[in-house]
């Protein structure tokens, strides 16, 4: 069972009360782009063993959208933060980084 | 044609239990929405409520009236039904020129007052953390497979869910209030 803290209005939400919006910070390709971007933001996910990123939703809550850094392989949360960043925050990387040392770091 | 009297959606359907449930209403259901920084927000929702503009996750209570916080941009203003195109007008005047929504949303939900064991009845529903409960929060949750919101504050508790599914949460409600299942 993942608990994730929604950080708009504060509930420590179980799964159950959230929807799964898979991998955060995707770089949007539309209509004027080639193929081949076209096809890596459709398709091309990174699917990490270990820290990853995600986009979540409290839907049985507030229903606004945020984002989580978490570990695939523990279910270890590392935090939450708002929707409004095209990168994790320094504060979420710092957390990333005193539990896993030798994260190669979000690229 | 004249409009037909507000009706609820259960006709006020009632359970007898450990806990007892009764369907109430039909209230009147403001939805507001508007950026936490609008100039005359507070004023707004004062003037529909009596309230004072709730905190994050607060409903507040000022005689029959209550304001209720849903998101970081919604309020839920709750009144007497006939009462809701004054409070949309007190609105409407308040956030004059200000970017806002306000829509009478009263016939799109159903109410429940729970008296008795309310947390026993909601524990067995909800996943919500009942020691970690505001005084005077109302907790947006889920009760089973669908969303709802209540607050225990006072007595009886409500709960509020919307009116397709009224059905569906009076008898969740009913079943988990069964004399001798007390939790
Ligand atoms: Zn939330």
């Amino acid at each position: 069972m993942l608990t994730l803290t929604c950080p708009y209005c504060g509930i420590r939400a179980c799964e159950t009360e959230l929807s799964p919006g898979y991998e955060a910070h995707l770089k949007r390709f539309g209509p004027t782009s080639t193929d081949e971007e076209f096809e890596v933001y459709m398709f091309a996910r990174k699917n990490p063993k270990g820290v990853h990123f995600e986009r979540w939703r409290h839907t049985y809550g507030c229903g606004k959208w945020f984002l989580a850094a978490r570990c695939t392989a523990t279910l270890e949360v590392f935090g939450t933060y708002p929707a409004q960043v095209s990168q994790p925050p320094a504060d979420i990387i710092a957390a990333i980084i005193k539990k896993r040392p030798d994260w190669k770091g979000y690229a | 044609m004249s409009n037909p009297a507000p009706a609820s959606a259960l006709n006020g359907a009632a359970f007898t239990g450990y806990a007892n449930i009764r369907e109430i209403g039909p209230l009147g259901m403001i939805t507001l929405r508007a950026a936490p920084d609008v100039a005359g927000l507070a004023a707004a929702i004062t003037a529909a409520t009596g309230c004072a503009i709730p905190q994050m996750r607060d409903i507040e209570t000022a005689g029959d009236r209550r304001a209720a916080w849903m998101s970081p941009d919604e309020y839920l203003l709750i009144m007497p039904h006939a009462d809701v195109p004054a409070a949309l007008d007190a609105i409407a005047k308040a956030l004059s020129g200000q970017h806002h929504l306000a829509l009478d949303v009263s016939d799109a939900r159903a109410v429940f007052a729970i008296d008795g064991m309310a947390q026993s009845v909601l524990a067995k529903l909800s996943p919500t953390d009942f020691a970690a409960l505001g005084p005077k929060e109302m907790r947006r949750t889920r009760l089973a497979q669908v969303p709802a919101a209540f607050w225990v504050e006072g007595a009886p508790a409500t709960v509020i869910c919307f009116r397709s599914v009224a059905q569906y949460v009076f008898d969740l409600l009913s079943h988990a209030a069964k004399e001798g299942t007390q939790i």
